[in-house]
């Protein structure tokens, strides 16, 4: 009753309608971001490289039209190519005389595989028809490969992470000398197992 | 335990709605925060693969993107069924890559042009010659920086 007596109140009760309403339309124009990937460097076009590269310092793997997996001509399953691409990495077959020994390595030293993980090279031949589907989880698990192979080595020398090395390198609020630091860290990692990624396609 | 007995029993408290404008405003912001316009309408699918091994793209100024994948129900008609790449809202073909790339790149601010990554977008079931062909057109134009977009998650082991 009192009220009344007083000045008229705007109502507010709409005002969570017209809220809603705004609410509504961003979230049918707008969408979250996805972007996240992998980022890959292609070779320059006018370096087609012709070096002699032994054959047992490359690990063939191709793609057939079906999407199905070889390695050497044998069928392999997706998810042993992670290990098997460890294995090649890590070989070190060199011996302990030659430039190449690779004084890190924990594989098994065969003489007939890699001689060192400078030298060993991975070749991705996929067939044109092949989907991408498989060839990005091909890409993800040789990605997985070197990524536990420079984990390893970081936890060895720096007793860090490689991806924490990354994260620090590419934290916002990290000081340039760290940065500096960071970056040289990987710089080592990344030249003790370098990204040798051949990749071809086959009609 | 009467005395809290009896507030109660005298009459039902409303719940006030004073705040809920509140509230709904908190959530506007917070989508209108963390959400992008979308810039251009999809014509191509777009269902793109999934993988672990990803890095977030930072720097949305310095990407360029390319969308690949089948036409959309629409344009089946006018383009047929096979995979085509989709540059910014035309179908183009293939030669159109390096053209568009180099365009894009020039649009640019000059201090960044050295940084651009080409982000590709492609959908999972399109098929590898066609990526093949688009990688080859980058590297006539030099555009050497590229970025497989990928969902994250496990990817289907196949």
């Amino acid at each position: 009753m009192a009220l009344r007596d007083e000045m008229p109140q705007v109502s507010a009760g709409s005002m969570a309608d017209i809220a809603f309403l705004l609410l509504i339309f961003f979230l049918v124009t707008t969408s979250i971001e996805t972007d996240s990937g992998m980022n890959r460097l292609l070779p320059p076009i006018d370096t087609i490289s012709t070096m002699d590269v032994k054959k047992k310092n490359i690990l063939a793997i191709t793609v057939n039209d079906k999407g199905e997996l070889l390695i050497d001509d044998d069928i392999v399953a997706l998810s042993d190519l992670k290990l098997l691409a460890i294995e090649f990495l890590d070989n070190g077959g060199a011996i302990s005389s030659d430039d190449f020994y690779c004084s890190y390595c924990k594989g098994k030293r065969d003489a007939k595989s890699s001689d060192s993980p400078l030298k060993a090279i991975i070749s991705l031949i996929t067939s044109r028809d092949a989907v991408y589907e498989g060839y990005i989880s091909i890409q993800n698990e040789l990605l997985l490969a070197y990524g536990e192979l420079r984990s390893r080595e970081a936890n060895r020398l720096y007793n860090v992470d490689y991806s924490s090395l990354e994260a620090m390198y590419n934290a916002p609020d990290v000081t340039s000398a760290e940065k500096e630091k960071a970056k040289k860290k990987i710089k080592a990692i990344q030249n003790m197992f370098p990204l040798n990624l051949s990749e071809a396609n086959r009609n | 335990m009467s005395k809290f007995k009896k507030n109660n029993v005298a009459k039902s408290q409303e719940i006030s709605t004073a705040s809920l404008p509140d509230i709904v405003f908190m959530l506007l912001f917070f989508f209108m925060t963390v959400t992008v316009m979308k810039e251009e309408a999809l014509k191509v699918e777009n269902i793109l693969p999934s993988a672990t091994e990803i890095k977030k793209m930072e720097h949305k100024d310095r990407i360029v993107y390319i969308y690949v994948g089948k036409p959309t129900q629409n344009y089946v008609h006018i383009v047929g069924e096979e995979p085509k790449i989709q540059l910014n809202d035309k179908l183009a073909n293939v030669s159109d890559v390096g053209p568009f790339v180099l365009a894009e790149i020039a649009k640019k601010p000059s201090h960044l042009r050295g940084f651009v990554t080409v982000a590709l977008k492609v959908d999972k079931k399109a098929n590898m010659g066609l990526i093949s062909d688009i990688k080859q057109e980058l590297r006539k134009v030099n555009a050497l920086k590229i970025n497989y977009i990928t969902y994250e998650g496990e990817e289907i082991v196949n």
